[in-house]
């Protein structure tokens, strides 16, 4: 009201229906802008960072694709480069950031974030240990006799591997599955890790745009590995509690042909046997059905058999290598995985293996290593290590007792607060069904559950709904990390935040 | 291009069955006839003399000495202690001791005149993977980079293949001495424009590979201003740094962006490598260091594919820190190579030959194109099996090298023994011999 008085003047003056216009509305706009800037959020009050990180995501998202767009500021990366900088959005890096902050250790850090969301064997280590103590200076630069200086491993080795750790590598794994299969070191290529080894595989097998088919739940980390550089889309296939998380052929098919009429173009399956995150097995059954499926649909299969020699239970571990010596299935699909950082840990020496009976695959595989190469005294302490028949049995045998132990002491202490576990013979880690104690039933209170026992209870566990797993309330808790006197400690933090339900 | 193999054997992508690897080029095709045919002093003497390898042997002697009086460097100490941690230790940051180590190493390399943010390496399988990183980083598919020609003839595939950018050559040609202009750079521009290709940096190897040669001062200047002007990125392969002649002829971007206050560095990557220097291409180490924060966050996340075991991280950040064994190392593997380096050029020019004036490097840039038939690539071809059949020396042809004047040719000096190198100027000698009889 008080506007009009002065304004009166001014309409009365020259000009004055433009004035008495233009200051009205720049007044308004003044004011909005005024109200913008001070309102407070309408978000709901977030309760903590790591929720707050995925709330996040969105917007930060388009903020960067607006920097990203223009050629404003510095010379601007890619758009593949914008994308991987974002911060951190998928619980199972949040969760692992958070351990590499404040990890517990019981002298230093009692209180610290204790590591169930990583899938690495520490309870073997003191063989590993042994065994290099006994052997070392020998491996490096080898004994008397054998033309091993340095210049035999500074040059240029075979950018796909020694032919020695290939031999090395096929007795190895020939071990790890009882001895079932015979594997060739000529079908084989080595790679810094199964990370690179996955990501070739899929370079070979796909274009951009391609998809793969993959039994839900999955390893977190396939969502990078097989999607970022690449451009292929993973398809979930979903798996459910009913039958303990069994592939069903039929879901498989549904899924495909649902795919294919949206016009992607499938080109094959990703398993990953033994599973993770749910630690079961895949029948010889299913294996033959797969091959079956994936011969009529004319499709790959890459099966991730990372964790064969992680078998605890008594349920026999059959790999595709097996069925398809045995039957008469067409060999040229079928391309496995390996690495040595489940079986031996040794995850910091990086070693993974591509294992095809397909030649062409083999032959643009073996030219992509040249950007994955191992390093060559890591190859050639392997040699040594893996040479030695008497410290493998030893090793592996000693390994599954101690994984069974400690499973069993997890599942239980688990069980004594309700939570029971899917069935599973193989693995780092067990499958536990915590959907009971979240506060509502979905993803998002599965996120909260998550948020509380990380920040709250302090153990860092993955959820399933990282994992793509269509029922909420499931958790990975990978139990090869701990000690044995650590498990108490464990359940009794999961107790004390699960009982005070206050949101 | 993909093509389905015929039914109903299941098909691969097309990655999988491009020829961008390169292998079918001449540059390799050498190495598959040394391959059947290697020459050995004692038991092959006719056999192919390798000088396509650019390899560094003349200072193993230096690490065989280091590793035997310094067992913990390969065996983590007495009992062991370290072990557990590294071989347990896979965070794609990297050994910190051993960022330090390549930090402080990089900086000795250039005579102390720039120093490096162990911070700012991200650590990668080797300079393959490094390159082929910061072009997935800098560049989306179909994009371009601009390089100057004569290149290393791996860069069509590292740079190329998986990441679906483009290369558009910078030409240049003997009659400045192969330097790159500003002319050439525009020019290189412009086409790429016309092509609708959107450049996105311009790459540079400093020494260069095949020339042999540092990159001067001005023309260091030159690059980063045209690069600062198109608002592109730049990639300074340093993988020779360490093998330069003489410590002061050799000028790292490094040092011009510090004289410039560090202006404009975000826009500046580095690539370096153990290979070459070290002569340990086989231990797969490279680095890329750069002056962008954003592209160091994404190169770490992205090395994930091409991680350095931490056994080998344990072993060089030993040996690198050691600052007696550092410094001797680059002294004394300088003075070989110069030494080297004089040997094969006045050998050569006994026999009628004549390089590029060299200051760095595993080779030399000879110049053979008054032998040629007509001044054209196959003729330079025709002569390069000749040389590779009846002289028995495998060296690398120009045009694989994408070298616009027909002609030349790199020969590599240092994966060879003296011996080696003696009867190989011999066999060059007779040959010029008898093509002046004829």
């Amino acid at each position: 009201m008080r506007l009009v008085v002065p304004l009166q003047g001014v309409v009365q003056g020259r000009g004055g229906l433009i004035f008495g216009s233009l200051i009205p509305c720049a007044l308004f706009y003044f004011l909005q802008l005024y109200l913008k800037r001070h309102r407070s959020p309408r978000n709901p009050p977030s309760p903590s960072a790591s929720l707050q990180n995925l709330a996040e995501m969105n917007r930060t998202s388009s903020r960067s694709n607006l920097l990203s767009r223009g050629s404003i500021g510095p010379a601007r990366i890619s758009s593949l480069a914008t994308s991987i900088s974002k911060p951190n959005d998928s619980p199972y890096y949040i969760g692992l950031d958070k351990v590499s902050e404040d990890p517990y250790d019981r002298f230093g850090n009692p209180d610290g974030v204790i590591q169930l969301g990583l899938s690495e064997n520490r309870l073997c280590f003191d063989l590993i240990e042994k065994w290099m103590l006994e052997n070392l200076t020998d491996s490096i630069r080898g004994r008397d006799g054998d033309d091993l200086s340095i210049s035999g491993i500074a040059s240029y080795q075979p950018l796909d591997g020694t032919m020695e750790l290939k031999m090395a590598m096929a007795g190895f794994m020939s071990h790890v599955i009882g001895g079932a299969v015979s594997f060739e070191p000529s079908q084989m290529v080595l790679t810094a890790g199964a990370t690179p080894a996955i990501e070739t595989l899929c370079f070979c097998l796909a274009d951009h745009g391609n998809a793969f088919l993959v039994p839900t739940p999955y390893y977190p980390g396939f969502d990078r590995d097989m999607k970022w550089r690449t451009g292929v889309e993973l398809i979930p296939v979903h798996c459910r509690s009913t039958d303990n998380f069994t592939l069903s052929i039929s879901v498989l098919d549904q899924a495909f042909n649902q795919t294919r009429k949206r016009g992607t173009k499938i080109r094959g399956i990703l398993l990953s046997n033994p599973a993770n995150p749910v630690g079961n097995l895949l029948s010889r059954e299913i294996l033959c059905d797969l091959l079956d499926f994936a011969r009529e649909k004319n499709i790959h299969i890459i099966s991730d058999e990372i964790f064969a020699g992680s078998i605890y239970g008594n349920e026999e571990f059959v790999s595709i290598a097996d069925v398809l010596d045995s039957e008469d299935f067409d060999k040229s699909r079928v391309h496995i995985v390996y690495g040595l950082s489940k079986d031996l840990s040794l995850p910091g020496f990086l070693v993974g293996v591509i294992y095809s009976l397909n030649d062409n695959v083999l032959v643009a595989a073996r030219k992509l290593t040249r950007f994955s190469s191992i390093s060559a005294p890591t190859q050639k302490l392997l040699v040594s290590m893996l040479s030695d028949a008497r410290f493998i049995k030893e090793y592996m045998e000693t390994n599954k007792k101690r994984i069974r132990n400690m499973r069993d002491l997890f599942v239980s202490g688990l069980e004594g607060l309700g939570i029971r576990c899917a069935d599973s013979s193989a693995g780092l880690y067990c499958w536990a069904n915590m959907s009971k104690l979240i506060p509502s039933y979905g993803e998002k209170g599965e996120l909260e559950l998550w948020d509380k026992l990380l920040n709250v209870a302090k153990i860092n566990v993955t959820p399933g709904s990282a994992c793509h797993c269509i029922e909420p309330g499931w958790f990975r808790c990978c139990f090869t990390t701990l000690d044995e006197e650590d498990i108490p400690l464990v359940m009794e933090r999961i107790r004390k935040a699960t009982d005070s339900r206050a949101s | 291009m993909a093509i389905e193999i015929e039914k109903p054997s299941v098909g691969l992508s097309k990655v999988a069955v491009s020829d961008t690897h390169g292998e079918d080029s001449p540059y390799f095709a050498g190495w598959k006839a040394y391959d059947e045919n290697p020459y050995n002093e004692s038991s092959n003497p006719s056999g192919v003399i390798q000088m396509g390898l650019a390899e560094n042997q003349v200072s193993f002697d230096l690490l065989e000495k280091y590793l035997e009086e310094h067992s913990e460097a390969s065996s983590w100490g007495k009992g062991a202690p370290g072990f557990r941690e590294n071989a347990l230790f896979q965070d794609y940051h990297g050994l910190k001791s051993f960022r330090q180590a390549m930090a402080n190493f990089m900086g000795q390399i250039r005579g102390g005149r720039a120093k490096f943010d162990p911070d700012r390496i991200v650590l990668t399988a080797g300079a393959t993977a490094a390159n082929e990183l910061l072009t997935f980083i800098l560049a989306d598919p179909g994009d371009a980079l601009l390089v100057p020609t004569p290149y290393y003839p791996g860069f069509d595939r590292d740079l190329r293949w998986r990441t679906g950018v483009k290369i558009v050559p910078i030409h240049c040609d003997s009659s400045n001495n192969f330097q790159v202009t500003p002319e050439a750079m525009e020019t290189a521009y412009q086409c790429a424009e016309s092509m609708n290709l959107k450049v996105r940096g311009i790459l540079i190897t400093n020494p260069s590979n095949p020339l042999g040669a540092t990159i001067q001062r001005s023309v260091l200047e030159q690059i980063l201003d045209f690069a600062v002007n198109k608002n592109i990125h730049l990639v300074s392969d340093e993988i020779y740094s360490g093998s330069t002649f003489s410590s002061s002829e050799f000028i790292s971007i490094a040092e011009i962006l510090e004289n410039r206050s560090y202006r404009d560095s975000e826009r500046v990557h580095i690539v370096y490598s153990l290979s070459k220097d070290l002569g340990l291409p086989g231990f797969r180490v490279g680095t890329i260091y750069s002056y962008n924060d954003k592209v160091v966050c994404t190169a770490r996340r992205m090395s994930s594919f091409t991680l350095i075991s931490s056994q080998t991280q344990h072993l060089l950040a030993c040996m690198l820190s050691n600052k007696e064994f550092s410094e001797n190392y680059i002294k004394t593997n300088r003075e070989r190579l110069t030494k080297r380096y004089d040997m094969i050029i006045k050998g050569l020019k006994n026999a009628g030959i004549e390089c590029l004036k060299g200051n760095a490097g595993l080779f030399c840039w000879m110049n053979l194109s008054p032998l040629l038939e007509e001044p054209t690539r196959e003729s330079e071809l025709e002569l390069w099996k000749t040389i590779l059949n009846e002289v028995r020396l495998n060296i690398s042809p120009g045009s694989s090298c994408h070298c616009s004047g027909p002609g030349w040719f790199r020969v590599c000096f240092a994966n060879i023994s003296e011996q080696t190198l003696e009867i190989a100027l011999e066999r060059i000698h007779k040959f010029m011999e008898q093509r002046r009889r004829n």
